[in-house]
């Protein structure tokens, strides 16, 4: 979030005359909300019609978890159901399906931060390498390619190649040896194949940003790292990688924040009956406990858990980087 | 910055060189083989393909168009298609007017308390209500199984309004005080005067916007629970990819759609996908900026 050194006063030396700071200028007058409304009447009327939308379309949401301690009857609304104060929770922590659900959360959502973190920075650290222009701009289009294929079309490709028959499964029986099986419905193959389909769509997107951070390393200190006799990898430890630190850390500080939080729609589209165990995240679940089951006390409570975590993630990230590197976002 | 040091090439870093071309294409490939596969497939002699092993990296036995023709029965397809492009160009609309003010807001200078209220928006960049109470939301508000549903929802984001706000910041007030010396109104400021010089900012919230529809199943599948006839293309593909392919030709025998059934599949895939593969690389640029605009500043 943008954030800019509050206008202060200048106030060199002006004495004050009834609240107005003399010799201060135009910014030393004290604000005057009357005033300000009159001259900017526009902009506050501007400004009403977008809180409104913030206030319906996410504020009022917010108010909507209220949900999660009743026992939601939508004939009586919100503020006429039953309070039940943390029954939906310990329903669900009591629940049948609460241990795979957090184990499948948290092992995809920590797999795919593991290897999908790093990921598009090595892949822009080893482009950041190749100096023929052409060579680099076809690898940087082809690998962007994935991204632009919807989730759908996505894990449809996933569903086919992973079945018997399918490219991955026959390479993967020709690896091991065996026979060519559907993949996808193998235990905690689910995770894996989950977390290498993010990165097919992910890996080349995923590096713009690296590569433009890495574009912006001032050259002039790899030159005096030259000079002062670094070879290319010294320069990559002490120029190229501290020139990068900030972005790659505002990333972690994103990502930390989603890491529990695997969303649903690929979910939705890649698991089946056969693998439920290993596929069913809280997403999910809170998209079949909603819109299918229509609890939606239970439902908003899970919503609630799951988000309340990644705010704490997200939080907790950004203050240790804070006093880490001096780097945070907020 | 065209300035190059001279390195001496050692052996190492020749090795790591070779490596990294051989990376390099090795990533290539995997990003581009599976979809040389569902255009290769789709054109391959069905009977053929339905017994194939591995990758189709050419067209089986012989070239075989009948899907093509097959998938231009399936009527769901190409209104979802039409629904799609009616939703992409509505919330480009939306998009595009509500960022536009809500940059200009936050971006006047003149405005006190821009950042208070610049704040109270952004937290719901940090929590929100969720699945569930939103669904609610919308619900109350009658929008359920309506076009509204499909557009204004996420058609204001904290995201874009960061965007827009700082590339109008950068502009002079100068400008704007000049053209209201001229009697122009803010509506005339913001949209012949400043919008112009943040076309690049606005042509990629629009880039964003119209790749976010484009892909965007989730929203229908919450927000359209009767309404079938206003589904988007991907719903439309997803009964196709991931249900049967039975009901796409309804009288013609059977068995010639069994057959078909799985170029049926890539047909529609690649019917979907090409398009949006081949423009992205004339507007690549524009993401690229996006992209970094919207780290670096948010």
């Amino acid at each position: 979030m943008p954030r800019k050194p509050k206008a202060k006063p200048e106030n060199q030396g002006g004495s004050t005359f009834g609240g107005y700071i003399l010799d201060g200028g135009v910014r030393a007058v004290p604000h005057n909300l009357r005033l300000d409304i009159k001259r900017n009447a526009v902009v506050y009327i501007l400004l009403i019609l977008i809180l409104a939308y913030f206030a319906v379309f996410n504020y009022a949401p917010m108010a909507g978890l209220l949900m999660a301690f009743e026992r939601y009857a939508p004939a009586r609304g919100l503020f006429g159901s039953k309070w039940i104060g943390f029954d939906n929770f310990i329903n669900f922590f009591s629940g049948p399906y609460v241990g795979r659900l957090l184990r499948n959360t948290i092992c995809i959502g920590v797999l795919d931060f593991v290897i999908n973190f790093p990921a598009p920075i090595l892949f822009a650290l080893i482009l950041n390498e190749i100096t023929q222009k052409a060579f680099k701009k076809t690898v940087q289009t082809i690998s962007y390619m994935p991204y632009f294929i919807s989730a759908v079309v996505a894990c449809g490709l996933v569903m086919d190649f992973t079945e018997a028959g399918g490219p991955i499964s026959v390479l993967v029986a020709n690896i091991t040896g065996g026979e060519s099986v559907n993949l996808i419905n193998q235990k905690s193959n689910f995770w894996l194949i989950y977390v290498l389909q993010n990165m097919w769509q992910g890996l080349g997107y995923g590096s713009i940003i690296y590569l433009s951070a890495l574009s912006g390393v001032d050259q002039e200190l790899y030159e005096a790292a030259y000079v002062d006799g670094a070879g290319k990898w010294k320069q990559l430890l002490h120029v190229t990688i501290p020139g990068i630190t900030p972005m790659v850390i505002m990333m972690l500080i994103m990502r930390m924040g989603a890491v529990f939080s695997v969303p649903a729609d690929k979910i939705l589209l890649l698991y089946g009956p056969a693998n439920y165990e290993f596929s069913d995240v809280i997403n999910s679940y809170v998209y079949r406990m909603g819109i299918t089951e229509a609890d939606y006390g239970l439902s908003t409570a899970v919503g609630l858990f799951n988000s309340i975590i990644g705010t704490i993630l997200l939080l907790t990230t950004n203050k240790i980087t804070k006093v880490l590197s001096g780097t945070s976002m907020f | 910055m065209e300035r190059r040091l001279n390195y001496k090439m050692t052996k190492a870093r020749a090795v790591f060189l070779v490596f990294a071309v051989l990376f390099l294409l090795a990533v290539s490939f995997v990003c581009f083989v599976p979809i040389w596969h569902v255009v290769m497939s789709s054109i391959s002699n069905p009977t053929e393909l339905n017994v194939s092993k591995g990758l189709v990296l050419y067209p089986l036995k012989n070239v075989d168009p009948n899907a093509y023709s097959m998938i231009l029965q399936y009527k769901s397809l190409w209104s979802g298609y039409a629904n799609t492009l009616l939703f992409i160009v509505l919330s480009c609309i939306t998009t595009g007017v509500f960022t536009v003010i809500a940059g200009y807001v936050f971006s006047r200078r003149r405005f006190f308390y821009r950042n208070t209220f610049m704040l109270i928006i952004s937290f719901t960049m940090l929590f929100n209500g969720g699945m569930i109470p939103t669904y609610m939301v919308i619900s109350k508000l009658g929008m359920l199984d309506t076009v509204s549903a499909m557009v204004i929802p996420g058609s204001l984001s904290v995201f874009n309004i960061i965007l827009m706000r700082t590339s109008m910041q950068d502009i002079s007030d100068a400008l704007e005080e000049a053209a209201r010396l001229d009697g122009a109104n803010d509506f005339v400021i913001m949209f012949r005067i400043i919008l112009p010089l943040c076309k690049s900012t606005f042509a990629v919230i629009m880039l964003f916007t119209v790749v976010m529809k484009w892909n965007d199943y989730m929203s229908a599948l919450l927000y359209l629970p009767t309404r079938t006839d206003l589904y988007p293309l991907q719903m439309a593909l997803r009964s196709i990819l991931f249900q049967s392919t039975k009901e796409i030709t309804s009288a013609s025998d059977v068995s010639t759609t069994t057959m078909y059934s799985r170029s049926i599949e890539y047909a529609a895939i690649v019917v979907s996908t090409l398009p949006i593969l081949c423009a992205y690389p004339f507007v690549q640029k524009y993401f690229v900026t996006g992209m970094t605009v919207g780290a670096v500043k948010s």
